[in-house]
């Protein structure tokens, strides 16, 4: 019965502190002639392996900078792991930030069908599901409005309502739901409800124990890079609790 | 390779839509709209017939076709790839966040200038029938033409996009370039006027062989030959080869300068 869909196998990922600073070539040269480049490495996630299987609701919890973000770009495949793999199958829906990819310049409306292209559907699909999109995000009156003369709620509900207008097979959400008004959340966890009993996978990062406890059937505590505990959402939670 | 593809044609409808979104914002302000890609290679080519078109000794046959061919082709390759050169970067805030194939920026920005190309056209044509200049059939192969140097212009821009990812002052140096670049084709002078011994730097230039190409068809009316054909099929495809190679190599240490 228990079907793989996400296998994170021993993955790693290093940033190379120093190497960000030098942006220019004049710095380049000048750092190379004194041989000032270092090599100063830092591993935002170490040895990190977890299987998820389909139809889970898997939390991630942890404390600013454990690598919570990082682990979720590297399931996505926005970041290529420097040591380890990560086997996907399935579509993904990343929520790692509510419209990511809009242009303000352009209308909520036009918008649609770009971010609706940057999550990779066509313009058909999109056509399809406008007016839901539409109804679902309450933005009847502004869809000709620029969004730049948004609010940044409003941008956020806009955000979730096209990347969930389909039901991937794996939907990743990452501390979004803090956005919108109390209302939106309520309407937010009730389709993320329905896409749970759609069998859809969804992994959830949050800073509240409670949602997790509340949403997850599993979930992940991540310290300092380190996967510290894998395994029932209450029971990880409490641990996460006691460390705190 | 397939599964390259594949993911390639998975991301066309974003292609058309970035195209698109460039469109759409660059020309929303401006009253004139989409005629600027007209009107700007006009006013340009006004300006040089007015100062340069009895300078030369060797007098241009139809200078004012003569200047725009070179012109439109110049200010694409010019536009695009310093558009290209900086889009991964300004795109940081996306490639960040979503997965998507990152070539998709830098091919976007040639294509979103490779549409002003094509109003820029509607120029040229213009002035042939003001200058009653006589079309002849060979302007069928304008899309050839253009072909060559798209591929061209996307070698090249996707190199730049890589080594712009890593030296954020490239874009200073490149407006250096791309200027001297420009003095050394044959734009608004004819090729005779060069010294024999310089003309090899106009031989090694790639940009001389596709304008040559386009005013072969526009200009005289004669089918390009197999060499020029040759030399222009080669020059676009190392250029798309080492870009692509580049790109490819380097993509995925993006995430750790943007
Ligand atoms: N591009 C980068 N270059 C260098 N270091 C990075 C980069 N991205 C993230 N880091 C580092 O990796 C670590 C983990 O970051 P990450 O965003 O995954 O944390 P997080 O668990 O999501 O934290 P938060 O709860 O604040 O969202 C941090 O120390 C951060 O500084
Ligand atoms: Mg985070």
């Amino acid at each position: 019965m228990k079907e793989e869909i996400i296998k994170v196998n021993g993955v790693s990922i290093c940033f190379n502190l120093s190497r960000e600073r030098i942006f220019s070539i004049k710095e380049y040269f000048v750092k190379r002639v004194k041989k000032q480049i270092g090599f100063e490495k830092f591993w935002a996630l170490n040895n990190i392996a977890l299987t998820i299987n389909k139809g889970e609701v898997f939390g991630i919890v942890g404390l600013n900078g454990a690598g919570k973000s990082t682990l979720l770009k590297v399931i996505s495949g926005i970041l290529k792991p420097t040591r380890g793999t990560v086997v996907i199958r399935g579509t993904i829906a990343p929520l790692i930030e509510l419209g990511a990819g809009f242009d303000m310049d352009l209308t909520a409306y036009e918008n649609i069908f770009l971010n609706g292209a940057i999550l990779g559907h066509d313009k058909k699909t999109m056509t399809g599901k406008l007016k839901e999109i539409i109804s679902f995000s309450e933005l009847q009156d502004f869809i000709d409005v620029p969004l730049k003369n948004y609010s940044s709620g409003m941008i956020a509900r806009l955000g979730f309502s096209i990347a969930t207008c389909v039901e991937p097979d794996i939907l990743i959400v990452d501390e979004i739901l803090a956005v919108g008004d109390y209302k939106f959340q309520e309407k937010c966890h009730e389709r993320m409800k329905n896409m749970m009993n759609n069998g859809v996978t969804i992994i959830f990062v949050s800073h509240s124990t409670e949602q997790v406890k509340q949403l997850c059937t599993r979930a992940a505590w991540i310290e300092k890079g380190h996967l510290k505990m894998v395994g029932d959402a209450d029971i990880v939670c409490n641990e996460f609790h006691k460390n705190e | 390779m397939k599964l390259y593809l594949q993911n390639f044609l998975k991301y066309k409808h974003l292609l058309r839509e970035l195209v698109l979104r460039d469109i759409k914002v660059k020309y929303r302000r401006s009253i004139l709209g989409i005629f600027w890609s007209l009107l700007n290679p006009l006013m340009m080519m006004i300006v040089m017939t007015i100062v340069f078109s009895n300078l030369f000794k060797i007098q241009i046959e139809n200078f004012m076709v003569y200047f725009l061919t070179g012109q439109i082709l110049f200010s694409f390759f010019s536009e695009a790839t310093t558009i290209a050169m900086g889009s991964i970067v300004t795109n940081a805030n996306l490639i960040k966040k979503v997965y998507i194939p990152k070539y998709i920026f830098p091919i976007s920005k040639v294509l979103s200038s490779f549409v002003n190309l094509l109003f820029s056209l509607i120029a040229v044509f213009m002035i042939m029938l003001i200058t009653k200049a006589s079309f002849s059939a060979t302007i069928f192969l304008i899309p050839v033409a253009f072909l060559y140097l798209l591929i061209f212009t996307v070698g090249v821009g996707l190199m730049l996009s890589v080594l712009t990812v890593f030296f954020r002052d490239m874009n200073h140096i490149y407006g250096i370039v791309i200027l001297a670049w420009m003095y050394l084709t044959p734009i608004i002078y004819p090729i005779e006027i060069i010294p024999i011994k310089y003309l090899l730097f106009i031989k090694l230039n790639p940009m001389y062989y596709f304008i040559a190409f386009f005013r072969e068809i526009i200009l005289h009316g004669n089918i390009p030959s197999m060499e020029l054909n040759l030399i222009c099929i080669l020059i676009s495809l190392i250029s798309l080869v080492l870009g692509l190679y580049a790109f490819y190599k380097n993509q995925n240490k993006f995430m750790l300068y943007i």
